[in-house]
């Protein structure tokens, strides 16, 4: 029995007890669940634990493998450090839903067949909504509910497929499998919904920088790399992800580059690296798979890193857009000094662990021979740099001065980001802590004085780049369109077009249905007669008395007039 | 409040003018590292003697000319949404 419990189910307990809880009790709650389940992590052996029949279904709700503990693993680390960053200033509703959340992550990475996996994957859809709803204002209550549609109707569309594979297969296991017909390309799309694929990648953008300034931290770490796991599990190698991956590269570069606000930024760059793991995924090879799992787990821990900086600033200034921050470094040196340390490891600078992941994915593509996707990853390298690298840090705490004093961030949120930077920079020194929990083994040199100076070539001269080029970035008050529009606008306004358009149509309508009713009313009104007739009156047509001969008469001519067409 | 602290030594024209120094001498090294130490090219090219800088220069210069381009198509006001809600 014990082998059934999944370790997600500490938090998930955790998670009801937060609201009961009060005081140091429920700090106490907080920070301890996600060092449990940790420990619950690593006693999880290789292999299915255990089976529970369901209707006819052998359930596996545990199964332990390297990959599967490493996102375990990542996960739980996340829950924690997020939790000591959010304790004092988060309501107890969004620590409860973050730990939900936390839950259907550990969970999903533990899932060992595909029911349990669509079970946590809608528990962490539902919890997730509660945290973006967390933000309290208007806008976080209407972009959560774009957020809870878009994540149900992947539910569903996953769902479709799971359904139709258990259905054509007869089973339910998680096995690797290719995009060849339909309904693995449900459970592919339903997953890439997850992973902010285009072409519905805006809920992420839209959703995640209205939450608040500690939700989107829970935010940006579990979601997509959930999807990650699932690809690497169900679709290593199919080559349609590379395409979807690099896609996701370049688009988040370009939207982080027209972004004003702090955290949409992040937001767009979350898109943009899930897009190398994507990639990856679509390599397939096991390099390739070792850097999709690696890089998940460095990005978890420096972006999550990024927007507790941005949630600080927020947080101690209460403003978000790159127009109205600047300067910030002056009173905010340990901020300033995380976010840097997150922005040169989400960049892959050298020292980082952004270098020793993403660098595996790019070796990937080098050793596969894929020169084109090796050539774009390398650009994307440099773009990073550009939009997340320096532009992120640049215009929240250099820049101009905004005339903003404010303190630096509480001892919590402090040692929150520091113990992440801690993290950055050791799996930057130290790779193999890291590579040697990677699913398969792997004889790889992170740091060659070549491939240094080659990144360093890369990184610094986009750096020579972004501050040349500063005159045409200037940030300016405005969002840019993306595809939610087409919800938020495109889609009313098609309504509103086609209401307007079926006007001249619904007066015809209104027109004939009064001709109709007039020549109804004329003829029973004629034959049948008025409601009411007087007995002095005449009575219509059809409503008088008739002598017996005329109906005789009219029968014969009726009966006859039968028999006649009868022999013809 | 002196004038010292009024403006932070990062902020000054001096030390900035030093930071751009720096940082240039810190570009060169990077670049002329490559006589030293062999960087291996996967597909020949990469391997070009300060292909790293150009690349990553261009592609920058490239991504942000094609940002701005199309941020002429894709920007709008902040409320640009809340209008919308309004209307609906």
């Amino acid at each position: 029995m014990p082998d059934l419990i999944s370790p997600a189910l500490i938090m998930v307990v955790a998670a009801l007890a937060i609201g009961p809880a009060r005081g140091h009790l429920r700090n106490l709650i907080v920070l301890l669940a996600p060092l449990l389940t940790l420990w619950a992590v690593w006693q999880v052996p290789d292999g299915v634990q255990d089976t529970v029949r369901f209707l006819s279904y052998e359930i596996e709700p545990v199964e332990g493998s390297p990959l599967r503990r490493l996102f375990a693993t990542i996960f739980a680390l996340m829950a924690f450090v997020g939790g000591l960053y959010a304790f004092r200033l988060a309501k107890w509703y969004e620590l409860a839903a973050a730990y939900f959340y936390a839950a259907g992550a550990i969970g999903v990475s533990f899932a060992g067949d595909l029911i349990s996996l669509f079970v946590y994957w809608e528990l962490m859809a539902l919890f997730s909504t509660i945290v973006v709803w967390s933000g309290g204002t208007a806008a976080s209550r209407a972009a959560g509910i774009r957020y809870a549609i878009l994540h149900l109707l992947g539910g569903v569309v996953l769902k479709v497929g799971i359904e139709g594979v258990v259905v054509s297969t007869g089973s339910i296991q998680i096995t690797p499998m290719l995009a060849e017909d339909f309904n693995s390309w449900m459970i592919l799309c339903g997953i890439l919904i997850n992973a902010a694929a285009p072409p519905l990648s805006a809920w992420l953008a839209d959703a995640y920088p209205e939450s608040s300034p500690t939700g989107s931290v829970f935010l940006s770490a579990f979601t997509t790399k959930t999807a990650v796991l699932a690809l690497i599990l169900l679709f290593p190698g199919e080559k349609v992800l590379i395409g979807v991956g690099l896609f996701m590269v370049m688009y988040g570069i370009i939207y982080a580059l027209l972004e004003n606000d702090i955290r949409r930024i992040l937001a767009y760059s979350v898109v943009n690296q899930v897009g190398f793991m994507v990639c990856a995924v679509g390599i397939g090879t096991q390099l390739a798979i070792n850097g999709a799992a690696a890089h998940a787990f460095a990005h978890i821990i420096y972006k999550a890193l990024l927007f507790m900086s941005a949630g600080v600033v927020i947080y101690r200034t209460g403003k978000n857009r790159c127009t109205e921050l600047g300067g910030l470094f002056q009173t905010m040196p340990i901020t300033t000094i995380c976010c840097i340390i997150g922005a040169l490891s989400i960049s892959s600078f050298p020292l980082t662990s952004g270098f020793t992941t993403k660098s595996l994915i790019s070796q990937a593509a080098a050793n596969d021979g894929l020169m084109w996707v090796y050539m774009l990853l390398t650009a994307a390298s440099a773009g990073v740099f550009l939009h997340a690298g320096i532009k992120f840090p640049w215009f929240v705490f250099f820049q101009k001065d905004s005339g903003l004093r404010p303190k630096d961030a509480p001892w919590n949120m402090a040692l929150a980001m520091i113990l992440f930077s801690a993290l950055c920079l050791l799996l930057g020194i130290f790779p193999e802590w890291l590579y040697q929990f990677l699913p398969y083994s792997m004889d790889y040199q992170a740091y060659t004085p070549g491939k240094v100076v080659f990144y360093l070539q890369l990184l610094l001269f986009s750096g020579l780049a972004f501050f040349l080029l500063l005159p045409l970035m200037k940030r300016t008050e405005t969002i840019s369109l993306d595809v939610d529009w087409l919800w938020r606008v495109g889609i009313p306004r098609l309504n509103r077009y086609l209401a307007n358009a079926m006007v001249p149509l619904k007066d015809l309508g209104v027109r004939m249905n009064s001709a109709s009713r007039n020549l109804l009313g004329y003829m029973t009104s004629n034959y049948l007669g008025k409601p009411q007739t007087a007995d002095s009156e005449e009575r219509a047509l059809f409503a008088r008395s008739w002598p017996i001969g005329t109906t005789a008469l009219w029968i014969a001519i009726l009966l006859s007039a039968y028999v006649f067409i009868y022999y013809i | 409040m002196n004038e010292r602290d009024k403006t932070h030594w990062l902020t000054r024209a001096s030390t900035i003018k030093k930071l751009w120094w720096g940082f240039s001498i810190v570009l060169a090294l990077t670049v002329l590292a490559q006589i030293v130490v062999y960087v291996k090219g996967y597909f020949i090219v990469d391997g070009w003697f300060g292909f790293g800088a150009l690349y990553g220069f261009i592609c920058c210069l490239l991504m942000v000319l094609f940002a701005k381009a199309l941020g002429v198509l894709l920007k709008r006001p902040n409320n640009y949404y809340a209008e919308k809600d309004d209307d609906a």
